[in-house]
């Protein structure tokens, strides 16, 4: 049962840190801002989830269980709260997005005040 | 080859995994051209710090190391929002005008109290065309 339980974290941790890699290599590759942000905040996540939930999985205490499934939740709260302040503070502050975007909704709806960020009208 | 070796040998190859994760990150952090890329790389970089955290309390078996993971993962978010709202607040440097756009208004007129009155106004002319 313990040999199972070794071979299953073996494998989680594999897969969990070729998925941080590939969020890596995403925020190395993609074109601008907008695309590295998805690539840091969905694969990166879950990289960083299956590498708690393989240590969860390996130490099989309650405590440990418990506090790998509290940072788990931390993780997937936080990551997409943190990604969309910083995405929209630099499409306010004026970011270009890359030229192969095909569509920006939000295109001429911020108005620039100064201080507030404010939608004019919903059409 | 018992399965605690497989364990090891399976850590071992995820840290490497992990540190060239770390190293192509930290790329990004250094070629960045703007500062939000920059920002996002530091949040990334904490991520996989927690990762390798996850993976050396594994390998060594300190589970107290998930502790200081937890912490890690506050900090970082919280440094990620302290950098937004800098982001947000700060002028616009005047090297970094290549990669901007004018939003509205036309060339940056200085934030004074006149600027004030005027986006009221536009506003109101936006919600009446509508």
């Amino acid at each position: 049962m313990s040999g199972i339980i070794d071979i299953l974290t073996g494998l989680i941790i594999i897969v969990g840190a070729v998925f941080t890699l590939v969020a890596a290599m995403g925020i190395l590759r993609f074109p601008d801002l907008y695309s590295r942000s998805h690539a840091a905040s969905k694969a990166g996540t879950l990289g960083s989830g299956l590498l708690l939930a393989a240590l969860a999985l390996h130490s099989g205490e309650l405590g440990v269980v418990t506090r790998a499934f509290a940072a788990f939740l931390f993780l997937l709260l936080t990551a997409p709260i943190a990604a969309h302040l910083l995405v929209r503070a630099a499409y306010y502050v004026g970011h270009k997005p890359w030229e192969g975007t095909q569509i920006d909704d939000l295109a001429g709806k911020y108005k620039d005040d100064g201080r507030n960020l404010r939608c004019d009208s919903h059409d | 080859m018992t399965t605690q070796d497989f364990l090891v040998l399976c850590s071992l190859i995820a840290l490497g995994v992990l540190v060239v994760a770390f190293l192509v990150i930290s790329v990004r952090i250094i070629i960045g051209p703007t500062l939000p890329d920059r920002v996002l790389a530091l949040d990334m970089l904490v991520a996989t710090g927690i990762g390798f955290i996850a993976v050396v309390a594994v390998k060594t078996g300190y589970f107290l190391f998930l502790d200081i993971a937890i912490a890690l993962g506050l900090v970082g978010f919280l440094a990620t929002v302290a950098f937004a709202r800098f982001i947000l607040k700060r002028d616009r440097p005047p090297e970094a005008d290549a990669n901007l756009i004018d939003i509205e208004h036309e060339a940056h007129p200085p934030r004074d109290t006149d600027s004030k009155s005027k986006p009221t106004v536009r506003v109101r002319a936006g919600g009446g065309a509508s």
